[in-house]
């Protein structure tokens, strides 16, 4: 029975060669771009690197002061902190970094952009960096306001060219030389709390570190001694953030919470609306209209090639098939479609992760095809071939024989 | 075999009632070759059709072989259809995407048969109509008459007891309507198999045990 729809499903789509290639490119159209899509996702949630105790860590990114009608939000000074994460018990580590700036540095009159991040020591051992060369700055040379750094791979390469080790060269940036202790393997940009091209310790930043406005350019992650204790550690900064006051009167409240990674990944810094649901929310529309459009498209097609066969529905009914048998059968041959169009879109979609890797549209992101991708792919080919199948296939069914007869 | 009992069939549409079929009552015996005849529109393929399951009536009472037919649902009508009766149409309803022997093989399909024993019928029955060189071809590679007999060997491969068949050498020329009559005459010698045809061919019908003439829906002979 199958091997019978096999065939007729093959001859079909032989028969209309340009419906079957809008049918095919449409799905793998689709399909490739989920692909993407996923890939993109999936690098940016799953890829732990260098936060490889994700389940020990939590994230602080965020500092919100709210008053009646106004409100100051933003990243966290280094004051706050070391100040206040300072006083708590749970965590046995807190790394603290800046977020990343920019700005130019040239090298044999060429202009090289380079992203900087302040750090403290810890910050290093709380996240495991794999270095290349070198090693990171430690306590005392934060102390002693060294001027010393960690660079990453290609930010190597860009300014010291193909060379074997630069650990003990001299890096100028902003017109400041700093000694090269370190290099780091690269951070893709879109783990945007720990990428930079550069780490400096805290102690040279131009900008007063000390002052104790809660608003800054810091954020901080704090390491548990074991997964069992994050719950405690989120609750004991929950409890230390009640305690805070206000900087100034015409706050009410001061916000600010440990989160796990995705959640603190996607903060928005409302209090009302988690970034968790907003960035769900649009990964859902988006998706289900990127997949709305080909699957009516697939239903309208599957329509009219259907119709054109209203003959054989109607000798496949006289001679014994019931309206469920149809369905069955035409079912089968959307899917035996969109399975096509699936495997057309898998190597589509090879080819686009490969464009993009090449091309590197985003630095130091390498996407790749992985079986939850994969997965992901084929199950939505499936639900694609049985949505756009069903509805034609149903109304076909229900067609009288003799009405199916006639109509050729 | 067939009882048909005060059979009424209107066609409405929102302001046109027609009725196709006026109180038509046939008996068909088993073993019998049964022509319908009359003009166009008089009602004869509603006729067939009804007979064949394939249509239902808006009155009156259908038994084939003694059953009756009237509170199947559509799952039981198929099943029924597909057991006791093959059909013949005018202009053959081949699935012209599948090869002959595929055609021939299609109501086996719809039965508890290994692709084995589908092979074996549907290439014996291809025999029977004298087409056994053609199995691999696709029916638009065959004559008029020729896809007709594939049609014959695709209504006789499930062994039903009935063929219904409408105007089956409508569209061939005498010497291919007459080697398809000698076909259908033959199935119904050697096999016993219960024929109703419908034509407008009097020679065709004379051929036949018995002759209903049909005129504006009712039975005048």
């Amino acid at each position: 029975m199958l091997k019978n729809y096999f065939k007729i499903a093959i001859a079909v789509l032989k028969r209309r060669k340009f419906f079957t290639f809008i049918s095919l490119f449409g799905i793998s159209f689709t399909l490739t771009i989920l692909m993407v899509l996923t890939a993109f996702i999936d690098k940016v949630i799953n890829d732990n690197y260098p936060d490889k105790k994700r389940d020990r860590m939590l994230y602080i990114n965020r500092i919100a002061q709210v008053g009646d009608g106004n409100m100051q939000s933003g990243t966290l000074s280094y004051y706050f902190l070391s100040h206040y994460t300072g006083m708590m018990k749970t965590p046995v580590k807190v790394g603290i970094s800046s977020i990343f700036n920019g700005t130019n540095t040239y090298v044999n009159n060429q202009k090289i952009s380079v992203n900087y991040k302040y750090t403290n020591a810890d910050f290093w051992d709380v996240l495991d960096h794999d270095f290349i060369e070198g090693k990171p700055f430690n306590k005392q040379q934060v102390t002693n306001a060294d001027r010393v750094v960690v660079i990453s791979e290609d930010m190597k390469k860009q300014y010291f060219g193909d060379v074997q080790s630069v650990v003990g060269k001299y890096f100028e940036a902003d017109n400041v030389s700093y000694r090269v202790i370190g290099v780091v393997k690269n951070v893709p940009v879109t783990n945007y709390m720990m990428y930079s091209d550069i780490y400096l310790p805290y102690t040279v930043s131009k900008a007063d570190y000390k002052d104790k406005s809660y608003s800054g350019m810091y954020m901080a992650f704090l390491l548990a001694a074991t997964p069992a204790d994050v719950p405690k550690m989120q609750a004991e900064y929950e409890d230390l953030i009640k305690r805070v006051p206000v900087e100034r009167k015409d706050f009410k409240h001061v916000y600010s919470h440990a989160n796990t990674f995705f959640r603190s990944y996607v903060d928005t810094g409302r209090e009302d609306k988690s970034g968790v649901f907003i960035v769900v929310t649009a990964i859902s529309i988006f998706v289900f209209i990127f997949t709305l459009l080909p699957t009516l498209n697939l239903v309208n097609i599957n329509i009219t090639r259907i119709m054109e066969r209203s003959s054989e529905i109607g000798v496949r009914k006289a001679f014994g098939a019931s309206s469920k048998t149809l369905v069955y059968q035409f079912i089968v041959e959307n899917l035996i479609l969109t399975l096509l169009g699936g495997i057309i879109g898998v190597v589509l979609s090879v080819a686009a992760l490969s464009f993009i890797n090449g091309a590197d549209l985003i630095s130091n992101l390498e996407l790749r095809i992985n079986f939850s991708v994969l997965f992901i792919g084929l199950l939505v080919c499936l639900v694609f071939g049985f949505i756009s199948g069903v509805y034609p296939a149903w109304r076909m069914s229900k067609l009288n024989v003799v009405t199916a007869l006639k109509a050729q | 075999m067939i009882r048909l009992q005060n059979i009424e069939k209107v066609y409405r549409t929102d302001t046109i009632e027609t009725l196709a079929l006026n109180s038509v009552s046939l008996d068909v015996a088993k073993g019998e070759f049964l022509s319908i005849m009359g003009p166009s529109g008089c009602g004869k393929s509603t006729l067939l059709n009804i007979m064949g399951l394939l249509d239902a009536p808006s009155k009156g009472e259908i038994r084939i072989d003694d059953q009756k037919t009237g509170g199947m649902n559509d799952k039981q009508l198929a099943q029924f259809r597909n057991k006791k009766l093959g059909f013949i149409f005018q202009s053959y309803h081949l699935i012209n995407d599948l090869q002959v022997l595929d055609n021939v093989e299609l109501p086996l399909l719809y039965r508890d048969t290994t692709a084995k024993q589908r092979r074996e019928l549907a290439a014996e029955a291809l025999e029977k109509v004298g087409l056994a060189n053609r199995l691999k071809h696709f029916p638009t590679q065959l004559s008029g008459g020729q896809r007709q007999r594939v049609a014959i060997a695709r209504a006789i491969v499930g062994r039903p007891e009935i063929i219904l068949a409408d105007e089956p050498t409508g569209n061939l020329d005498s010497a291919m309507g007459n080697e398809i009559m000698e076909i259908l005459l033959n199935l119904n010698r050697t096999d016993g198999t219960t024929i109703v045809m419908v034509t407008h061919d009097e020679n065709m019908a004379h051929k036949t045990h018995r002759l209903v003439r049909l005129f504006d829906g009712a039975q005048v002979l």
